[in-house]
């Protein structure tokens, strides 16, 4: 990397780049942890500096944590987020290990099939699929989302799967077939250590799409007890035409946070999963 | 250990054939080498003895049993890859272990199978160590130790050696042949290198367009090779091929150049036929025929001389010193010809 020599060289193709670009992506977050721990007064004082805080205060935290049912939205979302990444993990581990192993009369149009099902658009899907959770009776639980969120997480994961199971050599599987394993043992034993990093990247991803949602946990949930984070916090936090700005941001900065800690835990992981390689 | 037979194994992929009803039988024990170019149907031969691919027709045994719908693990054979196919997530001791641990061995057994294996390749101080942390060598011999421990009626090997240099390439040949009489097990092999096959097997079948050339020793397809194909493909560098005319005298071939037939060939003059000499029959001989030198190699150990006799590109080799020069005339005889019909390129004489 000898362009790469001279100081100034350096400043200007690396370091002045990357600040605009940190500066671009951190600044949203700088905003929300600001506004959380500002009192209301600075909030909405013309003289105050609005990127600095004279007095933090924990006061909107507190409301946030003891006046609504915030710890309860929390669980709720850890709950249907996990459940739900999970079962969409394992449906589309077979799904993607048949579509791309099995080989099986119209194996390429089923993950074609599957892929097209990921375009439609939530916003279309969730006017039939209320029909269907108000037939079942789940309506305002949180069953209602833990089996709704599948139908976007399992395309989506049986996708990067795909992708990640092409990247393992079929000699692996032929030559595990000659030394006695089943298709069951080739795929724990052999395919899946492998396929780690692909599972991972896809669990991260499958649970920070099911964290983030909001569509269906808006219209298929009513009652405060059984929301999600993102819903909870737009719906009891907004007043009418009165935004608490300070609870709202500590709830956004508070829900932010788990899925940070996941992304920093794997990101090694998660960086092979995407660029898919496995190594002999 | 046990023989194996093929009887008119055939496979198509879809609507196109690439193995054309194909008999062999390998006798128990016996070392057999399948060459051929590539794409001529001996790896899909060999998947189909895995039980990898499914036969389209014909019948395959392993001793005494018919094969053809048999699972690959219950066809008691193990198997080496071109890429060896380690498992990248074991160590070399769970790889070896892997096929013996599926079939419920006791953990003592088990021990005592991979610590011989590795003992016989030289892995035992390996055995810790995960495949990536392997050099080419170690991991060709991992995945032999991973076929002998499991004390197999066959092996099959598929192209083992393509991915190793060319000095690596000739040390792990020595050791696999040192390996098969050791364990005297059913060997088939499969390679594109003829070198490979004429020193390993106790027998070869030389393969062309998914068909069975010449089933013979080494020995026996370079002295007796049964058409053009055989003969071009067995014995490093390849026959020279001349083509001519059968005349009394003798074969006329471009330019008036005579070479001499075979003696008692009853073949009607005037015959279009192709002279076939290997490079080491021609001796530099007043006697011999004009040619004209290209280009001159000496190895040390002998010479090859490019030239051109009759219009036609030629190579000898000479274990005499000469110092020929590009474009002199030397004279070259053939000591010992064959003679191919052009048309179906089998052998007359």
């Amino acid at each position: 990397m000898d362009y790469l020599e001279s100081p100034m060289r350096r400043w200007v193709t690396l370091y002045i780049p990357l600040l605009c670009f940190l500066v671009i992506l951190l600044f949203p977050f700088y905003w929300m942890a600001m506004t959380s721990f500002k009192p209301n007064e600075e909030l909405v004082s013309r003289a105050a500096n609005p990127f600095w805080i004279v007095q933090p205060t924990l006061a909107h935290f507190e409301r946030l944590l003891f006046t609504t049912a915030y710890p309860q939205w929390m669980w709720n979302t850890i709950l249907v987020s996990v459940v739900a990444t999970f079962t969409s993990l394992a449906a589309s581990v077979f799904a993607a290990y048949a579509i791309e192993r099995l080989r099986f009369r119209g194996s390429k149009q089923t993950g074609l099939a599957i892929f097209l099902a990921y375009l439609v658009p939530p916003s279309i899907l969730f006017i039939p699929l209320a029909a269907i959770v108000f037939k079942l009776g789940l309506f305002d639980t949180r069953w209602a989302l833990i089996l709704t969120y599948p139908t976007f997480l399992i395309p989506f994961c049986t996708w990067l799967l795909m992708g990640y199971f092409r990247s393992i050599p079929y000699e692996l599987e032929e030559c595990a077939l000659i030394d006695g394993a089943t298709r069951w043992q080739i795929l724990v034993k052999i395919i899946l250590p492998l396929a780690v990093p692909g599972l991972i990247s896809a669990g991260i991803f499958a649970f920070t799409l099911s964290w983030n949602e909001f569509i269906y946990a808006l219209t298929f949930v009513s009652s405060s007890e059984n929301k999600t984070v993102p819903v909870g916090v737009i719906t009891e936090l907004v007043e009418g035409d009165v935004y608490h700005w300070g609870a709202l941001m500590a709830g956004a900065l508070l829900g932010s946070l788990p899925v940070a800690v996941l992304y920093s835990f794997f990101v090694e992981y998660y960086v092979s999963g995407m660029t898919g390689a496995v190594k002999e | 250990m046990a023989a194996v037979t093929l009887n008119q194994v055939r496979k198509s992929f879809g609507s196109t054939p690439v193995v054309h009803g194909v008999d062999i039988s390998i006798d128990d024990g016996e070392f057999c080498v399948l060459v051929g170019p590539s794409g001529c149907g001996k790896s899909t031969l060999l998947r189909m003895i895995a039980g990898l691919e499914e036969a389209s027709g014909g019948e395959m045994r392993i001793g005494a049993r018919v094969v053809n719908d048999v699972a690959p693990k219950e066809r008691d054979i193990a198997m080496v890859f071109q890429n060896y196919a380690l498992y990248p997530h074991m160590t070399v001791f769970d790889n070896m272990a892997f096929s013996l641990k599926l079939a419920h061995a006791s953990r003592e057994e088990i021990r005592q199978r991979v610590d011989e294996a590795a003992r016989i390749l030289g892995l035992t101080e390996y055995l810790g160590r995960f495949p990536r942390q392997l050099s080419g060598g170690q991991r060709q011999r991992v995945a032999m130790g991973r076929a002998i421990v499991r004390k197999p009626q066959v092996f099959l090997f598929d192209e083992p050696l393509s991915n190793l240099d060319a000095k690596l390439r000739v040390q792990m040949r020595t050791e696999i042949k040192a390996l098969h009489q050791r364990l005297k097990t059913t060997s088939i092999y499969v390679t594109h290198d003829q070198i490979e096959a004429m020193t390993m097997a106790d027998k070869i079948v030389v393969m062309n367009g998914g068909k069975v050339e010449q089933i013979g020793t080494p020995l026996e397809l370079y002295d007796d090779p049964d058409n053009l194909f055989v003969a071009g493909f067995i014995g490093s560098p390849a026959m020279n091929f001349i083509p001519g005319k059968f005349t009394a005298g003798g074969i006329v071939a471009a330019g008036n150049v005579t070479l001499s037939a075979p003696a008692g060939v009853p073949l009607e003059s005037g015959r279009e036929v192709i002279v076939g000499v290997r490079p080491e029959h021609l001796m530099v001989s007043d006697a011999g025929l004009p040619a004209e030198v290209v280009v001159v190699e000496p190895t040390g150990a002998d010479t090859q001389i490019y030239c051109r006799i009759a219009g036609v590109d030629v190579t000898a080799v000479v274990r005499e010193r000469h110092t020929f020069r590009p474009g002199e005339t030397v004279r070259l005889a053939p000591q010992l010809t064959f003679l191919f019909d052009p048309a179906s390129g089998q052998r007359l004489a």
